[in-house]
Protein backbone atom coordinates (compact mmCIF):
# COMPACT_ATOMS: atom_id res chain seq x y z
CA UNK A 1 0.00 0.00 0.00
CA UNK A 2 1.38 3.55 -0.90
CA UNK A 3 0.85 6.11 1.16
CA UNK A 4 -1.70 8.34 0.18
CA UNK A 5 -0.38 11.50 -0.95
CA UNK A 6 -2.86 14.71 -1.30
CA UNK A 7 -0.41 17.45 -2.46
CA UNK A 8 -0.41 16.64 -5.79
CA UNK A 9 -4.59 18.07 -5.54
CA UNK A 10 -2.64 21.51 -5.77
CA UNK A 11 -2.18 20.85 -9.22
CA UNK A 12 -5.09 19.12 -9.43
CA UNK A 13 -7.67 21.66 -8.52
CA UNK A 14 -7.86 24.25 -11.53
CA UNK A 15 -8.87 20.86 -13.80
CA UNK A 16 -11.47 19.73 -11.16
CA UNK A 17 -12.44 22.59 -11.11
CA UNK A 18 -13.34 23.18 -14.49
CA UNK A 19 -14.73 19.96 -14.64
CA UNK A 20 -17.33 20.66 -11.17
CA UNK A 21 -18.85 23.98 -13.55
CA UNK A 22 -19.09 21.69 -16.43
CA UNK A 23 -21.15 19.32 -13.88
CA UNK A 24 -23.31 21.94 -12.50
CA UNK A 25 -23.94 23.51 -16.09
CA UNK A 26 -25.39 20.48 -17.03
CA UNK A 27 -27.37 20.26 -13.67
CA UNK A 28 -28.84 23.76 -14.01
CA UNK A 29 -29.20 22.76 -17.85
CA UNK A 30 -31.24 19.92 -17.36
CA UNK A 31 -32.98 21.46 -14.37
CA UNK A 32 -34.20 24.39 -16.40
CA UNK A 33 -35.30 22.63 -20.23
CA UNK A 34 -36.46 19.65 -17.73
CA UNK A 35 -39.13 21.61 -15.46
CA UNK A 36 -40.11 24.12 -18.65
CA UNK A 37 -40.65 20.64 -20.93
CA UNK A 38 -41.93 18.77 -17.94
CA UNK A 39 -44.29 21.04 -17.13
CA UNK A 40 -45.68 21.04 -20.65
CA UNK A 41 -45.51 17.23 -20.64
CA UNK A 42 -47.65 17.13 -17.44
CA UNK A 43 -50.62 19.93 -18.65
CA UNK A 44 -50.63 18.06 -21.69
CA UNK A 45 -51.95 14.72 -19.65
CA UNK A 46 -53.84 16.99 -17.34
CA UNK A 47 -55.91 18.46 -20.17
CA UNK A 48 -55.74 14.75 -21.62
CA UNK A 49 -55.31 16.59 -24.80
CA UNK A 50 -56.04 13.31 -27.51
CA UNK A 51 -53.21 11.60 -29.08
CA UNK A 52 -50.29 14.21 -27.57
CA UNK A 53 -51.16 12.51 -24.15
CA UNK A 54 -50.96 8.98 -25.31
CA UNK A 55 -47.41 9.73 -27.01
CA UNK A 56 -46.34 11.79 -24.21
CA UNK A 57 -47.27 8.83 -21.81
CA UNK A 58 -45.75 6.33 -23.26
CA UNK A 59 -42.48 8.90 -23.44
CA UNK A 60 -42.23 8.89 -20.01
CA UNK A 61 -42.82 5.79 -19.47
CA UNK A 62 -40.23 4.38 -21.46
CA UNK A 63 -37.74 6.94 -20.56
CA UNK A 64 -38.22 5.65 -16.76
CA UNK A 65 -37.71 2.09 -17.44
CA UNK A 66 -34.69 2.29 -19.26
CA UNK A 67 -30.98 2.99 -17.39
CA UNK A 68 -30.21 6.86 -18.12
CA UNK A 69 -26.57 5.34 -19.64
CA UNK A 70 -28.95 3.64 -22.17
CA UNK A 71 -30.85 6.66 -22.96
CA UNK A 72 -27.20 8.48 -23.14
CA UNK A 73 -26.05 5.71 -25.97
CA UNK A 74 -29.61 6.14 -28.13
CA UNK A 75 -29.38 9.88 -27.90
CA UNK A 76 -25.77 9.69 -28.96
CA UNK A 77 -26.79 7.67 -32.04
CA UNK A 78 -29.91 9.22 -32.60
CA UNK A 79 -29.97 13.23 -32.24
CA UNK A 80 -27.40 13.77 -34.94
CA UNK A 81 -29.87 11.24 -37.53
CA UNK A 82 -33.04 13.47 -36.06
CA UNK A 83 -30.95 16.70 -37.05
CA UNK A 84 -29.98 15.54 -40.63
CA UNK A 85 -33.44 14.76 -41.44
CA UNK A 86 -34.96 17.64 -40.04
CA UNK A 87 -31.89 20.47 -41.22
CA UNK A 88 -30.11 18.33 -44.08
CA UNK A 89 -29.99 16.27 -46.61
CA UNK A 90 -30.53 13.00 -44.49
CA UNK A 91 -27.10 12.71 -43.65
CA UNK A 92 -26.53 12.71 -39.91
CA UNK A 93 -24.84 15.70 -38.70
CA UNK A 94 -22.13 14.86 -35.82
CA UNK A 95 -22.95 17.28 -32.98
CA UNK A 96 -20.34 15.87 -30.59
CA UNK A 97 -20.62 14.57 -27.09
CA UNK A 98 -20.89 17.54 -25.14
CA UNK A 99 -24.30 18.63 -27.06
CA UNK A 100 -25.05 14.75 -27.03
CA UNK A 101 -25.15 15.17 -22.81
CA UNK A 102 -27.08 18.59 -22.52
CA UNK A 103 -29.79 17.25 -25.11
CA UNK A 104 -30.25 13.83 -22.88
CA UNK A 105 -30.07 15.51 -19.81
CA UNK A 106 -33.03 17.99 -20.60
CA UNK A 107 -35.06 15.72 -22.24
CA UNK A 108 -34.63 12.69 -19.59
CA UNK A 109 -35.13 14.75 -16.82
CA UNK A 110 -38.52 16.28 -18.43
CA UNK A 111 -39.92 12.61 -17.93
CA UNK A 112 -39.04 12.96 -14.08
CA UNK A 113 -40.22 16.53 -13.33
CA UNK A 114 -43.23 16.10 -15.27
CA UNK A 115 -44.15 13.06 -13.35
CA UNK A 116 -43.70 15.63 -10.04
CA UNK A 117 -45.66 17.89 -11.41
CA UNK A 118 -48.92 15.68 -12.67
CA UNK A 119 -49.24 14.66 -9.29
CA UNK A 120 -49.19 17.95 -7.70
CA UNK A 121 -52.17 19.16 -10.50
CA UNK A 122 -53.79 16.36 -8.99
CA UNK A 123 -53.72 17.59 -5.56
CA UNK A 124 -54.68 21.08 -6.63
CA UNK A 125 -58.52 21.19 -4.66
CA UNK A 126 -61.40 21.78 -6.83
CA UNK A 127 -62.09 24.70 -5.69
CA UNK A 128 -59.27 26.75 -7.01
CA UNK A 129 -60.35 26.07 -10.30
CA UNK A 130 -64.17 27.02 -9.91
CA UNK A 131 -63.15 30.03 -8.32
CA UNK A 132 -61.19 31.08 -11.26
CA UNK A 133 -64.21 30.36 -13.43
CA UNK A 134 -66.23 32.21 -11.34
CA UNK A 135 -63.49 35.34 -11.68
CA UNK A 136 -63.95 34.47 -15.15
CA UNK A 137 -59.94 33.92 -15.80
CA UNK A 138 -58.64 32.78 -18.96
CA UNK A 139 -57.81 28.94 -18.80
CA UNK A 140 -54.28 30.26 -19.53
CA UNK A 141 -54.62 33.07 -16.64
CA UNK A 142 -55.80 30.41 -14.48
CA UNK A 143 -52.98 27.87 -14.92
CA UNK A 144 -50.69 30.94 -15.18
CA UNK A 145 -51.28 32.67 -11.87
CA UNK A 146 -53.65 30.28 -9.86
CA UNK A 147 -52.81 26.44 -10.33
CA UNK A 148 -48.98 26.01 -11.36
CA UNK A 149 -47.50 28.68 -8.69
CA UNK A 150 -49.17 26.34 -5.88
CA UNK A 151 -48.23 23.28 -7.54
CA UNK A 152 -44.57 24.63 -7.58
CA UNK A 153 -44.85 25.48 -4.00
CA UNK A 154 -46.09 22.64 -2.96
CA UNK A 155 -43.66 20.00 -5.22
CA UNK A 156 -41.04 22.19 -4.70
CA UNK A 157 -39.22 19.88 -1.88
CA UNK A 158 -39.84 16.63 -4.19
CA UNK A 159 -38.38 18.77 -7.10
CA UNK A 160 -35.25 20.17 -5.18
CA UNK A 161 -34.27 16.24 -3.94
CA UNK A 162 -34.89 15.33 -7.88
CA UNK A 163 -32.02 17.74 -8.60
CA UNK A 164 -29.27 16.49 -6.05
CA UNK A 165 -30.53 13.32 -7.70
CA UNK A 166 -29.97 14.72 -11.32
CA UNK A 167 -26.82 16.48 -10.13
CA UNK A 168 -25.14 12.99 -8.96
CA UNK A 169 -26.52 11.76 -12.40
CA UNK A 170 -24.58 13.86 -14.31
CA UNK A 171 -21.26 11.97 -13.79
CA UNK A 172 -23.07 8.92 -16.04
CA UNK A 173 -21.35 11.39 -18.59
CA UNK A 174 -18.36 9.56 -18.04
CA UNK A 175 -19.17 7.24 -20.47
CA UNK A 176 -19.64 9.98 -23.03
CA UNK A 177 -15.92 10.77 -22.44
CA UNK A 178 -17.04 14.19 -20.97
CA UNK A 179 -14.95 16.04 -18.72
CA UNK A 180 -17.09 16.48 -16.08
CA UNK A 181 -15.83 16.42 -12.37
CA UNK A 182 -15.61 12.56 -12.35
CA UNK A 183 -14.21 12.82 -16.09
CA UNK A 184 -11.79 15.35 -14.73
CA UNK A 185 -10.54 12.89 -12.12
CA UNK A 186 -10.23 10.15 -13.80
CA UNK A 187 -7.98 11.14 -16.57
CA UNK A 188 -5.88 13.17 -13.95
CA UNK A 189 -5.92 9.62 -12.24
CA UNK A 190 -4.52 8.04 -15.66
CA UNK A 191 -1.57 10.66 -16.32
CA UNK A 192 -0.61 11.07 -12.27
CA UNK A 193 -1.37 7.56 -11.47
CA UNK A 194 -2.83 8.43 -8.03
CA UNK A 195 -6.23 7.19 -8.87
CA UNK A 196 -6.99 6.76 -4.99
CA UNK A 197 -6.52 10.48 -3.74
CA UNK A 198 -8.30 11.20 -7.23
CA UNK A 199 -11.52 9.31 -6.43
CA UNK A 200 -11.31 10.03 -2.84
CA UNK A 201 -11.52 13.64 -3.67
CA UNK A 202 -14.02 13.23 -6.12
CA UNK A 203 -16.34 11.03 -3.68
CA UNK A 204 -15.95 13.97 -0.76
CA UNK A 205 -16.70 17.00 -3.11
CA UNK A 206 -19.75 14.49 -4.43
CA UNK A 207 -20.61 14.17 -0.66
CA UNK A 208 -20.27 17.81 0.92
CA UNK A 209 -22.16 19.42 -1.88
CA UNK A 210 -25.20 16.71 -2.18
CA UNK A 211 -25.63 16.74 1.40
CA UNK A 212 -25.74 20.34 1.99
CA UNK A 213 -28.28 20.95 -0.57
CA UNK A 214 -30.55 17.89 1.29
CA UNK A 215 -29.94 19.36 4.55
CA UNK A 216 -31.84 22.77 2.80
CA UNK A 217 -33.83 20.86 1.35
CA UNK A 218 -34.72 19.31 4.44
CA UNK A 219 -34.79 22.66 5.95
CA UNK A 220 -37.22 23.84 3.51
CA UNK A 221 -39.52 20.78 4.04
CA UNK A 222 -39.61 21.22 7.55
CA UNK A 223 -40.80 25.17 6.93
CA UNK A 224 -43.58 24.06 4.93
CA UNK A 225 -44.41 21.90 7.21
CA UNK A 226 -45.37 24.31 9.70
CA UNK A 227 -46.87 26.48 7.13
CA UNK A 228 -49.79 24.04 7.17
CA UNK A 229 -50.68 25.43 3.71
CA UNK A 230 -52.45 22.23 2.26
CA UNK A 231 -53.47 19.31 3.95
CA UNK B 1 -35.54 -6.04 -38.25
CA UNK B 2 -34.54 -8.11 -35.50
CA UNK B 3 -32.70 -10.54 -38.33
CA UNK B 4 -29.32 -9.19 -37.79
CA UNK B 5 -29.01 -10.96 -34.18
CA UNK B 6 -29.53 -14.32 -35.71
CA UNK B 7 -26.22 -14.01 -37.55
CA UNK B 8 -22.48 -15.44 -36.70
CA UNK B 9 -20.56 -13.35 -34.54
CA UNK B 10 -16.82 -13.61 -35.05
CA UNK B 11 -16.23 -15.84 -31.72
CA UNK B 12 -19.14 -19.04 -33.29
CA UNK B 13 -22.05 -17.58 -31.10
CA UNK B 14 -24.32 -15.36 -32.14
CA UNK B 15 -25.56 -12.12 -31.41
CA UNK B 16 -28.23 -12.88 -29.56
CA UNK B 17 -26.36 -15.24 -27.23
CA UNK B 18 -24.35 -12.15 -26.46
CA UNK B 19 -27.53 -10.50 -25.59
CA UNK B 20 -29.28 -13.10 -23.11
CA UNK B 21 -25.08 -13.66 -21.33
CA UNK B 22 -25.56 -9.65 -20.88
CA UNK B 23 -29.17 -10.36 -19.81
CA UNK B 24 -27.75 -12.83 -17.53
CA UNK B 25 -25.46 -10.67 -15.63
CA UNK B 26 -28.12 -7.70 -15.15
CA UNK B 27 -30.40 -10.27 -13.24
CA UNK B 28 -27.82 -11.78 -11.46
CA UNK B 29 -26.37 -8.35 -10.45
CA UNK B 30 -29.94 -7.10 -9.66
CA UNK B 31 -31.31 -10.23 -7.98
CA UNK B 32 -28.45 -11.08 -5.53
CA UNK B 33 -27.92 -7.16 -4.80
CA UNK B 34 -31.35 -6.64 -4.08
CA UNK B 35 -30.97 -9.14 -0.80
CA UNK B 36 -28.12 -7.80 0.11
CA UNK B 37 -29.55 -4.39 -0.30
CA UNK B 38 -32.86 -5.60 1.82
CA UNK B 39 -30.91 -6.79 4.72
CA UNK B 40 -29.05 -3.92 5.39
CA UNK B 41 -31.44 -1.72 4.75
CA UNK B 42 -33.85 -3.05 7.28
CA UNK B 43 -31.40 -3.25 9.77
CA UNK B 44 -30.24 0.19 9.29
CA UNK B 45 -33.34 1.13 8.68
CA UNK B 46 -34.38 -0.03 11.92
CA UNK B 47 -31.23 1.99 13.25
CA UNK B 48 -32.27 5.23 12.59
CA UNK B 49 -35.81 4.51 14.62
CA UNK B 50 -34.25 3.10 18.08
CA UNK B 51 -33.60 5.22 21.15
CA UNK B 52 -29.63 4.45 21.55
CA UNK B 53 -28.63 7.87 20.11
CA UNK B 54 -24.97 6.26 19.11
CA UNK B 55 -27.04 3.72 16.78
CA UNK B 56 -29.28 5.90 15.44
CA UNK B 57 -26.52 8.70 14.45
CA UNK B 58 -24.10 5.49 12.84
CA UNK B 59 -27.63 4.49 10.75
CA UNK B 60 -28.20 8.33 9.62
CA UNK B 61 -24.37 8.64 9.33
CA UNK B 62 -24.57 5.60 6.38
CA UNK B 63 -27.87 6.41 4.69
CA UNK B 64 -26.15 10.26 4.55
CA UNK B 65 -22.83 8.70 2.91
CA UNK B 66 -24.41 6.37 0.29
CA UNK B 67 -27.11 8.92 -0.55
CA UNK B 68 -25.23 11.36 -1.67
CA UNK B 69 -22.52 10.24 -3.23
CA UNK B 70 -23.20 8.89 -7.11
CA UNK B 71 -23.59 5.41 -7.84
CA UNK B 72 -20.97 5.42 -10.25
CA UNK B 73 -18.69 7.19 -8.13
CA UNK B 74 -19.04 4.45 -5.38
CA UNK B 75 -18.54 1.69 -8.15
CA UNK B 76 -15.22 3.75 -8.59
CA UNK B 77 -14.50 3.39 -5.02
CA UNK B 78 -14.82 -0.41 -4.94
CA UNK B 79 -13.31 -1.24 -7.52
CA UNK B 80 -10.29 0.81 -8.16
CA UNK B 81 -9.73 2.56 -4.59
CA UNK B 82 -10.56 -0.30 -2.46
CA UNK B 83 -8.00 -2.81 -3.60
CA UNK B 84 -5.30 -0.42 -3.37
CA UNK B 85 -6.22 0.94 0.13
CA UNK B 86 -6.44 -2.57 1.79
CA UNK B 87 -2.98 -4.01 3.25
CA UNK B 88 -1.13 -5.87 0.98
CA UNK B 89 -1.99 -9.45 0.25
CA UNK B 90 -5.45 -8.65 0.93
CA UNK B 91 -5.24 -5.87 -1.68
CA UNK B 92 -3.44 -8.19 -4.10
CA UNK B 93 -6.18 -11.06 -3.79
CA UNK B 94 -9.00 -9.09 -4.68
CA UNK B 95 -6.89 -7.44 -7.36
CA UNK B 96 -6.11 -11.22 -9.15
CA UNK B 97 -9.84 -12.26 -8.69
CA UNK B 98 -10.42 -13.51 -12.76
CA UNK B 99 -12.71 -11.59 -14.81
CA UNK B 100 -15.64 -11.12 -15.30
CA UNK B 101 -15.73 -11.89 -11.12
CA UNK B 102 -13.42 -9.36 -10.53
CA UNK B 103 -16.21 -6.49 -11.49
CA UNK B 104 -19.28 -9.13 -10.63
CA UNK B 105 -17.81 -8.84 -6.40
CA UNK B 106 -17.05 -4.94 -6.54
CA UNK B 107 -20.89 -4.52 -8.78
CA UNK B 108 -22.75 -6.07 -6.54
CA UNK B 109 -21.40 -4.51 -3.06
CA UNK B 110 -21.47 -1.30 -4.77
CA UNK B 111 -25.38 -2.01 -5.90
CA UNK B 112 -26.24 -3.95 -3.10
CA UNK B 113 -24.89 -1.04 -0.25
CA UNK B 114 -26.05 1.75 -2.25
CA UNK B 115 -29.88 0.64 -2.48
CA UNK B 116 -29.53 -0.02 0.90
CA UNK B 117 -29.01 3.43 2.18
CA UNK B 118 -32.33 4.20 0.54
CA UNK B 119 -34.48 0.97 1.51
CA UNK B 120 -33.63 1.61 5.12
CA UNK B 121 -35.04 5.45 4.48
CA UNK B 122 -38.12 3.41 3.44
CA UNK B 123 -38.00 1.00 6.11
CA UNK B 124 -37.98 4.10 8.56
CA UNK B 125 -40.67 5.55 7.06
CA UNK B 126 -42.50 2.56 7.45
CA UNK B 127 -41.95 1.95 11.19
CA UNK B 128 -42.82 5.71 11.88
CA UNK B 129 -46.13 5.49 9.89
CA UNK B 130 -46.93 2.71 12.52
CA UNK B 131 -49.61 4.53 15.60
CA UNK B 132 -47.67 4.74 18.94
CA UNK B 133 -50.10 2.47 20.39
CA UNK B 134 -48.76 -0.75 18.78
CA UNK B 135 -45.15 -0.16 20.95
CA UNK B 136 -47.30 1.33 23.73
CA UNK B 137 -49.37 -2.38 23.69
CA UNK B 138 -46.53 -4.19 23.50
CA UNK B 139 -45.18 -2.41 26.34
CA UNK B 140 -48.23 -3.34 28.08
CA UNK B 141 -47.82 -7.21 27.10
CA UNK B 142 -44.14 -6.86 28.66
CA UNK B 143 -42.54 -7.91 25.70
CA UNK B 144 -38.56 -6.60 25.79
CA UNK B 145 -37.84 -3.91 22.82
CA UNK B 146 -36.28 -6.69 20.78
CA UNK B 147 -39.37 -8.27 20.69
CA UNK B 148 -41.64 -5.55 19.98
CA UNK B 149 -39.21 -4.87 17.38
CA UNK B 150 -39.35 -8.31 16.11
CA UNK B 151 -42.72 -9.26 16.41
CA UNK B 152 -44.64 -6.15 15.88
CA UNK B 153 -43.06 -3.40 14.54
CA UNK B 154 -40.77 -4.61 11.89
CA UNK B 155 -43.31 -7.06 10.49
CA UNK B 156 -46.27 -4.49 9.99
CA UNK B 157 -43.83 -1.57 8.50
CA UNK B 158 -42.60 -4.11 5.66
CA UNK B 159 -46.05 -4.74 5.15
CA UNK B 160 -46.87 -1.20 4.70
CA UNK B 161 -43.68 -0.03 2.52
CA UNK B 162 -44.22 -3.20 -0.61
CA UNK B 163 -45.35 -0.38 -2.51
CA UNK B 164 -42.26 2.00 -1.96
CA UNK B 165 -40.22 -1.04 -2.13
CA UNK B 166 -41.61 -1.58 -6.00
CA UNK B 167 -39.38 1.95 -7.10
CA UNK B 168 -36.14 0.66 -5.23
CA UNK B 169 -36.43 -2.61 -6.89
CA UNK B 170 -37.26 -0.95 -10.26
CA UNK B 171 -33.75 1.53 -9.51
CA UNK B 172 -31.65 -1.49 -8.96
CA UNK B 173 -32.04 -2.94 -11.99
CA UNK B 174 -31.64 -0.07 -13.81
CA UNK B 175 -28.43 1.01 -11.90
CA UNK B 176 -26.90 -2.52 -13.08
CA UNK B 177 -25.73 -0.70 -16.10
CA UNK B 178 -23.77 1.50 -14.01
CA UNK B 179 -21.61 -1.87 -13.94
CA UNK B 180 -20.68 -0.87 -17.60
CA UNK B 181 -18.18 1.43 -16.42
CA UNK B 182 -16.07 -1.32 -14.82
CA UNK B 183 -15.82 -3.60 -17.37
CA UNK B 184 -19.23 -6.09 -16.46
CA UNK B 185 -20.92 -7.32 -19.92
CA UNK B 186 -24.09 -6.41 -18.63
CA UNK B 187 -26.91 -6.14 -21.07
CA UNK B 188 -26.39 -2.43 -21.95
CA UNK B 189 -22.35 -2.92 -22.75
CA UNK B 190 -23.41 -6.17 -24.59
CA UNK B 191 -25.66 -3.86 -26.85
CA UNK B 192 -23.10 -1.72 -27.34
CA UNK B 193 -21.05 -4.09 -28.31
CA UNK B 194 -23.35 -5.65 -30.65
CA UNK B 195 -23.59 -2.25 -32.22
CA UNK B 196 -19.95 -1.91 -32.89
CA UNK B 197 -19.34 -4.54 -34.47
CA UNK B 198 -22.31 -4.55 -36.79
CA UNK B 199 -23.31 -0.87 -36.74
CA UNK B 200 -27.04 -1.92 -36.78
CA UNK B 201 -27.24 0.17 -33.97
CA UNK B 202 -31.32 0.93 -34.08
CA UNK B 203 -31.27 -2.85 -33.70
CA UNK B 204 -28.69 -3.62 -30.99
CA UNK B 205 -30.50 -0.69 -28.73
CA UNK B 206 -33.99 -1.53 -29.45
CA UNK B 207 -33.38 -4.82 -28.19
CA UNK B 208 -32.17 -3.99 -25.20
CA UNK B 209 -34.85 -1.56 -24.95
CA UNK B 210 -37.33 -4.09 -25.03
CA UNK B 211 -35.36 -6.45 -22.66
CA UNK B 212 -35.34 -3.53 -20.08
CA UNK B 213 -39.02 -2.91 -20.61
CA UNK B 214 -40.45 -6.37 -20.35
CA UNK B 215 -37.78 -6.44 -16.92
CA UNK B 216 -39.92 -3.39 -15.58
CA UNK B 217 -43.40 -4.87 -16.40
CA UNK B 218 -42.34 -8.00 -14.37
CA UNK B 219 -41.13 -6.81 -11.55
CA UNK B 220 -44.04 -4.11 -11.65
CA UNK B 221 -46.76 -6.51 -11.94
CA UNK B 222 -45.06 -9.28 -9.04
CA UNK B 223 -44.34 -6.17 -6.52
CA UNK B 224 -48.01 -5.79 -7.12
CA UNK B 225 -49.08 -9.35 -6.65
CA UNK B 226 -46.30 -9.06 -3.35
CA UNK B 227 -48.64 -6.18 -2.40
CA UNK B 228 -52.06 -7.56 -2.85
CA UNK B 229 -50.82 -10.42 -0.71
CA UNK B 230 -49.54 -9.30 2.08
CA UNK B 231 -51.22 -5.80 2.49
CA UNK B 232 -52.12 -5.80 6.39
CA UNK B 233 -56.45 -5.26 5.06
CA UNK B 234 -57.81 -1.34 5.61
CA UNK B 235 -54.53 -0.19 5.53
CA UNK B 236 -52.66 2.73 3.08
CA UNK B 237 -49.47 2.57 2.75
CA UNK B 238 -46.87 4.17 4.04
CA UNK B 239 -45.35 7.26 2.12
CA UNK B 240 -42.69 6.80 0.15
CA UNK B 241 -39.75 8.77 1.93
CA UNK B 242 -37.52 9.45 -1.44
CA UNK B 243 -40.36 10.81 -3.72
CA UNK B 244 -42.95 11.67 -0.52
CA UNK B 245 -45.29 11.96 -3.15
CA UNK B 246 -48.28 13.98 -3.25
CA UNK B 247 -50.58 10.85 -4.62
CA UNK B 248 -51.66 10.11 -1.01
CA UNK B 249 -53.62 13.31 -0.33
CA UNK B 250 -55.29 12.73 -4.00
CA UNK B 251 -56.04 9.17 -3.67
CA UNK B 252 -56.27 7.79 -0.53
CA UNK B 253 -55.85 4.08 -0.88
CA UNK B 254 -54.09 4.32 -4.35
CA UNK B 255 -51.59 1.32 -4.21
CA UNK B 256 -48.46 3.31 -5.57
CA UNK B 257 -47.44 6.74 -5.46
CA UNK B 258 -46.00 8.21 -8.72
CA UNK B 259 -43.27 6.09 -10.41
CA UNK B 260 -45.27 3.41 -10.93
CA UNK B 261 -47.68 4.54 -13.61
CA UNK B 262 -44.39 4.33 -15.44
CA UNK B 263 -45.10 1.08 -16.86
CA UNK B 264 -49.00 0.86 -16.64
Amino acid sequence: MNSLDFSILVQAWPYLWSGLLFSLALTVAAFVVGMLLGTCFALVQHFELPVVSQIVRSYIALIRSIPLILVLFWFFFLVPIVLGHLYGNGRPIPIGATWTAFITFGLFEAAYYSEIIRVGLRAVNKGQFEACQALALSTFDTYRCVILPQVIRVASPIILSQTIILFQDTSLVYVLSLTDLLGAASKLAQLNGRLVEMYLVVAMVYLAISSAASQCVASLRRRYALGGAHR
Amino acid sequence: MFGVLFEQTADGQRYIDWLLTGLGWTLALAFFGWWIAFAVGVVVGIGRTVQNRFVAALARLYVEIFRNIPVLVQMFLWYFVLPEILPGRLGDAIKQIPPPWGSFFPALVCLGLYTAARIAEQVRAGIEALPKGQTEAANALGLTPHLTYRHVIVPQALRLIVPSLTSEVMGIYKNTSVALTIGLMELTAQARQISEATFQTFTAFGAATLIYLVLALIAYQSMMLIDRAVRIPGSTPAKDAIEPALADDVQPGAALPHGMEVVK
